[in-house]
């Protein structure tokens, strides 16, 4: 076997006082070969990203490692000096993250962002450093590289920019690639392309990539070898193959068995049921820019022509990629937004024709869970004042509205006592819970769950979603479901609606779409989630 | 609040910034009790240095009036115009940039013009003017100081409001009914009161400057002694009694620069993931 071109050694890292763990790296040991991927995969907080940090001198101010030792080129990286690691960083081991926006200078446009890099290591000359940066821009298969390399950030896609990140990130030719999950923030399509093109890369240059990611389906799209974190261990290490097809380790086994299976059962049509939400016509367009005399005004048809029919006791999924209107439906259904024109029919009553008294009257029956579990909580109330505070604001007495809090979270398998805890106090998971609580406390018909469980872990995820459907069945709820994760759209729905540029572009029972999409839309989404290859080999 | 604290004091200067402040209010507080005599009558010989009598250790003034005296008495003044008038300011501001911020459109464009009016005049000279029709009296003063300072509240407010409003739990709040009143005061200011208290503490400071610019120009309480008001009539003096205009000078600076290091250090406990970096 070859030799490793990165080798970590019993790494420990310490956490400052009063973190939930001592390490956040906890006495671990890999390595890293040329030529390969390795995936480490762990849930948040598992400290998957702390030991690619640590090799990149990249760890925050009170966090610092105390044991062990990252070999590179035969020397300990952790003992260099800082102008030694500025030699090191983009040469020798390059990075690129999660969120290219934030990751590049907004103010500069690509082509100097490219240079900058050799000008960083004195490198070329700046008629050389031009040119080297539109072959690297059509190494990354961006669509006319000349025009891309003039563009700002803003205005290339999300897609594009993490191109042009890893364009950056090859620039000088590093050996190893270290990539901190590069695809989590972009559509599954984009994903797909972006994973095809780092494998792509990797084989033409032989360069070690490691690969941190939270998502299993992407490891089996490109890993060759896995390691499993948990806590700051790692729990699990081996070939792609074996960790996937043949865990060992318990918690690597709960995480593949929480991801949820592409297949879709087949369930009753509901037939005889009576239609609880009815949406007919529904239009929304943004207008934005047009100036005063030049520019022209940038007009988006956010949600075209949408109808939809919601029976009781149903979950409908709304899919889609970002910007393809299904959180405007989700919004104009409540009135957060103003539909330009059409009907909501919420039993009997138009809800877009309401206002006032009548609109806060009507908005009991339909309630919303909001997919940031960290932004949807008020920071400075208590958990039982938060639940309250809806039924309170319809008339019921403060004692009868924390008595009914109570029982809500016993209903989401939350403790009673929360109610005098602040939502910091509680996990992701946890402040979902308390988000649905309070959906539910004014006993409303229909719920829209907006990406509710998007920003969660898998195994949590998994929780949640139980949860969701047998609060449904309990309750008598219909649910709209809106997701871009066309696997948790196929664990959880009845129907699901395919959404494209603000229109509904194929409709019907989860498992027509999903063992036969009709359009050619949702056959490119069906094809482009990760992991869908090896569960329809596994399936035979 | 234990944690707070631990990140309040973890910035020196905010530390002795308290301890000076500290100091002051006691003296303000304990100044009767300290000099039962009023600091406007004459107790020795016009012109006594410093340090030449143990009863009088700062000196007397041109017309014999002990100057330590009068500082402790003027801390009284300057706090009170301080803080009284920096509760007024906020009393203004943050409603109207709540509202602005919240509500948008027409309201938040006629509100904001409102604002820039008072902005785009000078504040002393607003100031001045407004003390010189409503006669020179502590009420006036400190009324004065609040209609020039409220400005930046406002803005702070609304900008901070106008982030918060799109926030998923105002829209969590919206859905289940609770009217806009309710959300402003339950779901979104709270929220901002951290930039409002540190905004707030370096207010009072810029407070007590004006009012002792006010009173140097002879536009203070005539009743009440106050620092700017003592450097005010010490400046035909100033070169035969340094000291005249000297103490209540460094009274001056020491309570603005104590202000401006609390307010520092707040910033720093409040907004923990802003604070500078430990080197």
């Amino acid at each position: 076997m070859k030799d490793p071109v990165l080798s970590i050694k019993n790494l420990k890292i310490a956490l400052p006082e009063g973190a939930d763990r001592d390490f956040a790296v906890d006495d671990v040991t890999y390595d890293l070969f040329p030529g390969e991927i390795l995936c480490i995969v762990g849930e948040s907080g598992s400290g998957k990203s702390m030991s690619a940090n640590a090799a990149m001198g990249l760890l925050p101010d009170l966090v610092r490692p105390v044991g062990g030792e990252i070999i590179f080129d035969g020397t300990d990286v952790l003992k260099l000096s800082e102008a030694e690691m500025m030699d090191l960083r983009g040469k020798k081991i390059a990075m690129i993250f999660q969120e290219p926006m934030s990751a590049l200078n907004p103010l500069m446009r690509v082509e100097d962002q490219i240079a900058e890099v050799f000008e960083a290591h004195g490198l070329l000359t700046p008629k050389e450093r031009a040119a080297r940066a539109i072959e690297l821009l059509t190494e990354v298969g961006i669509p006319d590289p000349q025009k891309a390399a003039r563009a700002y950030p803003f205005q290339l896609s999300g897609g594009q920019r993490q191109r042009v990140m890893i364009a950056m990130a090859l620039a000088l030719e590093p050996r190893i690639l270290i990539a901190d999950e590069p695809t989590t923030a972009l559509d599954v399509t984009t994903q797909a392309q972006i994973l095809e093109l780092i494998r792509n890369l990797q084989e033409k240059h032989g360069m070690a990539v490691m690969f941190i990611t939270h998502d299993f389906g992407v490891v089996a799209e490109i890993a060759d070898r896995v390691a499993v974190m948990q806590y700051g261990k790692i729990v699990e290490a081996g070939t792609a193959d074996e960790v996937l097809d043949n865990p060992q380790h318990e918690y690597t086994q709960k995480l593949i068995a929480a991801i949820p299976k592409l297949a879709a059962e087949e369930t009753e049509a509901p037939v005889g049921k009576t239609p609880i939400l009815e949406v007919e016509g529904l239009n929304k367009t943004y207008v934005t820019g047009g100036g005063l005399f030049f520019s022209k005004p940038r007009v988006v048809h956010a949600v075209n022509d949408v109808n939809l029919t919601l029976c009781e006791g149903e979950t409908l999924g709304i899919v889609g990629e970002s910007g393809s209107g299904k959180s405007s439906v989700g919004r104009c259904l409540v009135r957060l937004m103003q539909p330009d024109s059409g009907t909501v029919k919420l039993a009997g009553h138009d809800m877009a024709q309401l206002s006032g008294d009548a609109l806060r009257e009507a908005r009991k029956s339909i309630q919303m869970i909001f997919q940031d579990p960290y932004a949807s909580l008020n920071p400075r109330s208590k958990v039982g004042r938060i639940i309250a505070e809806g039924p309170m604001a319809h008339g019921v007495s403060k004692q009868e509205a924390y008595a009914r809090a109570v029982k809500l979270l016993e209903l989401v398998d939350l403790d009673a006592l929360a109610i005098d805890r602040y939502p910091h106090e509680f996990s992701g998971g946890q402040r979902q819970r308390i988000g649905i609580a309070r959906a539910l406390a004014l006993e409303p018909r229909v719920i829209i769950a907006d990406e509710a469980v998007s920003a969660l872990d898998v195994s949590i995820q998994a929780q949640v979603l139980d949860l969701l459907a047998d609060l449904k069945e309990r309750l008598n709820l219909a649910l709209i479901f809106i997701t871009h994760d066309l696997r948790v759209a196929a664990q959880i729905c009845d129907r699901i609606a395919v959404m494209q540029k603000g229109k509904v572009v194929e409709m019907g029972p989860a498992h027509a779409i999903f063992n036969n999409p009709q359009s050619d839309y949702t056959r490119t989404l069906i094809e482009a989630i990760p992991g869908r290859e090896k569960e329809l080999a596994a399936a035979g | 609040m234990a944690d707070f604290w631990k990140r309040f004091s973890r910035n020196r200067g905010a530390v002795i910034g308290l301890a000076i402040l500290a100091i002051v209010v006691l003296v303000a507080i304990l100044a009767p009790l300290l000099f039962p005599q009023s600091p406007w009558r004459m107790v020795q010989r016009p012109f006594l240095p410093p340090f030449a009598m143990d009863q009088y250790p700062l000196g007397t003034d041109a017309l014999g009036r002990n100057v330590i005296s009068g500082l402790a008495y003027g801390a009284q003044v300057s706090l009170l115009v301080g803080l009284v008038s920096t509760v007024a300011a906020l009393l203004i501001g943050i409603p109207i940039g709540a509202l602005a911020g919240y509500f948008g459109g027409w309201a938040d464009d006629a509100l904001m013009r409102f604002t820039e009016f008072f902005q785009t005049v000078p504040s002393f000279a607003l100031a001045i003017v407004l003390v010189a029709i409503f006669e020179p009296s502590i009420q006036s003063i400190i009324a004065a100081i609040a209609i020039v300072s409220w400005p930046p509240v406002a803005r702070l407010v609304r900008g901070e409001v106008l982030s918060l409003r799109s926030r998923e739990y105002v829209e969590a709040a919206i859905l289940s009914g609770q009217t806009s009143l309710t959300i402003i005061l339950r779901q979104v200011l709270p929220n901002t009161i951290s930039p409002i208290i540190v905004l707030a503490s370096l207010m009072v400071a810029t407070a007590i400057l004006l009012e002792s610019s006010l009173s140097f120009l002879g536009l203070g309480d005539p009743n009440l002694m106050s620092w700017g008001y003592m450097i005010g009539a010490a400046r035909t003096v100033i070169r035969q009694a340094w000291w005249l205009s000297f103490f209540p000078g460094v009274a001056i600076l020491l309570t603005v620069l104590a202000l401006n290091l609390i307010g520092e250090g707040l910033n720093d406990a409040l907004n923990p993931r802003l604070a500078r970096r430990g080197k």
